[in-house]
């Protein structure tokens, strides 16, 4: 296995509301933020993560090479799915060893549509999206299935709250307060925000890694595992490929300091601390997570971003970068680096 | 200035999309009223049917077997405020569905009416729309089934008040409470009463009783009731002045919160040109300002 590494992380002031700026000029900070911090202006592979629907416009990431420099012609690639996946295709690409670094990102802005329709869209267009099951509904029925806690709930949205407020990326979002809800048993704040953003990261392999920062957040284990999409199909209160992907990456092979988790509703987080096994010491989160920032199809990217900042920044010396795709924690891809 | 447009994203008409043998199947019978799920080599039964067994990828038999159509709720959401996209537009439950004889769970919609009506467990049937196409909402949604049954009960009937109370409600017509007072242990009662409750004596002796008394104890009603003015409303025991047992009454022209044992009370009759033999001459009891009573 060829060493690999994140050497470098950007993301932008995320907004809970559309400022105004398309896709492309969403990306362009990031973008100059890694080219910056690197030196690097080419890459040997880039590629992308984003969702058209969120756009609502077919080939909307091809409009968004526009931030690149796309002449004369790159190798790309773009995954249809959180800009994570993006990161593991740059890092399989980066296993072939013919080039040493790799630009990822991801961009998204939920707020144009209605991301609780929008999310619809990815069900099976059988049994699921005809019923018109939205996104809070489904992961409702998971927060009942798993039996969570309020008190447990109430605590995890504080904490990530707090945390985002002292994160100048996150939204400044208050304690959690009032005990309506929206779809039974969660309750608004249970929810992750509506939030427009983009982030970026630079891999790079080997000796170049160690040339372009003086601690990169070294990939020792990454995996990820899928489950079947129908929701009775499977145990909603247990997240069965999480804890697959996480014994594959080597996970319980050391101490994890910081966990970052693609938690988009409270009660996942439950879930995935069982499933991970994450012992009560590490931190998870500390950036405030998505319940904080949700920039939809870069959140996951900002796990592993995250997590590699506390190396790159010295603070941690093994951490954990955890991205989820599908309905109801359906694709898990866990990522563990070693300073 | 921001510059804004509204941007429609619609495929008019739907996208076509062909259902393969499985899928295909399932949807089939449903259209004619049943559900079908397919068995797994395993010998699992998976509802709704998918072509591959999802703990090991093979694919399915070609067994199909008629499951439910009653099922057990085994998880839900409650949706306060259905959405547009939504099966039904009154707040229903989502839930995970294990149809009898399958070893999957259907997602589907239950109109319960009520969270309170739902739990883990409960057993539901589908409700099949009448003109089905081949759908998964050829079942409108799911509805729990009849575990009770509410009976109306109503009889009519033509009461007399008997000889004493009769003689009470004459008096009452005529602005008088009538009493009675026993001849063995000088008690006065009131209302009129034939008989000693306590010596078993037939009572002759009549006693008129003023419309003055004084609450010995008290209820506030928060239920609604035809006899009373307003809710809430104060019924209370009143010892009429000169009477040794107390008589139950409404009290009004006071905040209920202020009514209170001892506090001294007067009736309230309703205009004279309206009496009538009936309680409903005396509108309520409301105090009469005098210091309350020890009792």
């Amino acid at each position: 296995m060829r060493e690999v590494a994140v050497v470098a992380f950007a993301q932008t002031r995320h907004s809970a509301t559309d400022e105004g700026r398309c896709d492309p000029e969403l990306i362009l900070p990031p973008l100059e933020e890694v080219r910056e911090k690197t030196g690097l202006r080419t890459f040997g592979f880039t590629c992308s993560g984003s969702c058209d629907y969120l756009a609502g416009a077919p080939f909307s990431f091809v409009s968004a090479l526009d931030a690149l420099g796309a002449w004369p012609p790159i190798s790309e690639s773009h995954v249809e799915m959180d800009a994570a996946w993006a990161l593991y295709e740059a890092w399989v690409r980066l296993q072939h060893g013919d080039v040493d670094s790799a630009l990822v990102y991801g961009f998204g802005k939920s707020s144009p549509g209605d991301l609780r329709e929008i999310m619809t869209l990815q069900l099976d267009p059988y049994y699921l999206a005809p019923l018109g099951l939205d996104q809070v509904s489904s992961a409702a029925l998971q927060a009942s299935a798993a039996g969570a806690d309020r008190a447990e709930l109430d605590e995890i949205v504080r904490r990530s709250r707090a945390a985002g407020r002292a994160n100048p990326y996150a939204l400044d979002l208050p304690d959690p307060q009032g005990d309506a809800y929206e779809v039974e048993p969660l309750r608004p704040y249970d929810i992750a925000p509506i939030t427009d953003g983009a982030a970026a990261v630079v891999l790079a392999a080997g000796d170049l890694a160690r040339e372009l920062c003086e601690n990169p957040a070294w990939i020792t284990g990454i995996a990820h595992r899928i489950e079947p999409h129908y929701l009775g199909m499977r145990d909603l209160a247990r997240s069965t490929s999480a804890a697959e992907a996480a014994r594959a990456a080597g996970v319980d092979k050391g101490h994890v300091d910081v966990a970052e988790l693609h938690a988009q509703f409270s009660h996942e987080e439950l879930i995935l601390r069982r499933a991970l096994e994450l012992p009560g010491n590490t931190a998870v989160n500390p950036s405030g997570g998505p319940l904080a920032a949700n920039p939809v199809m870069a959140t996951g990217l900002i796990r592993i971003g995250e997590a590699a900042r506390r190396i790159l920044d010295g603070a941690a010396s093994r951490t954990l970068g955890h991205a989820s795709s599908g309905p109801c924690l359906q694709h898990n891809l866990v990522t563990v680096m070693e300073a | 200035m921001t510059l804004e447009a509204r941007h429609v994203l619609e495929f008019p008409g739907g996208y076509t999309r062909t259902t393969g043998p499985v899928i295909g199947r399932f949807l089939t019978e449903l259209r004619d009223g049943r559900v079908v799920g397919v068995r797994t080599a395993a010998g699992r039964t998976l509802v709704p049917p998918l072509e591959y067994d999802p703990d090991t990828g093979d694919a399915v038999t070609g067994d199909f077997v008629e499951v439910g159509p009653v099922g057990t709720v085994e998880s839900w959401s409650w949706v306060h405020t259905p959405r547009r996209s939504h099966p039904l537009d009154r707040p229903f439950a989502w839930a995970l569905i294990r149809l009898d004889g399958a070893d999957t769970s259907l997602v589907h919609a239950v109109d319960a009416g009520d969270v309170r009506a739902m739990r883990p467990g409960l057993r539901v049937r589908p409700r099949w729309r009448a003109e089905r196409t081949g759908h998964i909402t050829d079942i409108e949604s799911f509805v729990p089934e009849v575990t009770k049954i509410v009976s109306p009960v109503r009889v009519e009937y033509v009461v007399k008040p008997g000889l004493a109370l009769t003689r009470f409600l004459k008096g009452i017509g005529e602005g008088v409470f009538v009493g009675s007072r026993c001849g063995s242990c000088h008690k006065v009662y009131v209302p009129y009463r034939l008989s000693c409750p306590e010596c078993g004596i037939a009572v002759t002796e009549e006693v008129e009783l003023p419309d003055t008394g004084t609450v010995t104890t008290f209820a506030i009603n928060n239920l609604p009731d035809p006899r009373a003015p307003e809710v809430p409303f104060v019924s209370a025991y009143i010892l009429l002045d000169g009477s040794d047992v107390p008589m139950i009454a409404l009290v009004g022209g006071v905040p209920a919160h202020e009514v209170r044992q001892g506090m001294r009370v007067r009736a309230v009759w309703i205009p004279r040109e309206e009496w009538t033999p009936s309680m409903e001459n005396i509108r309520w009891f409301a105090p009469t300002g005098e210091p309350d009573v020890e009792l």
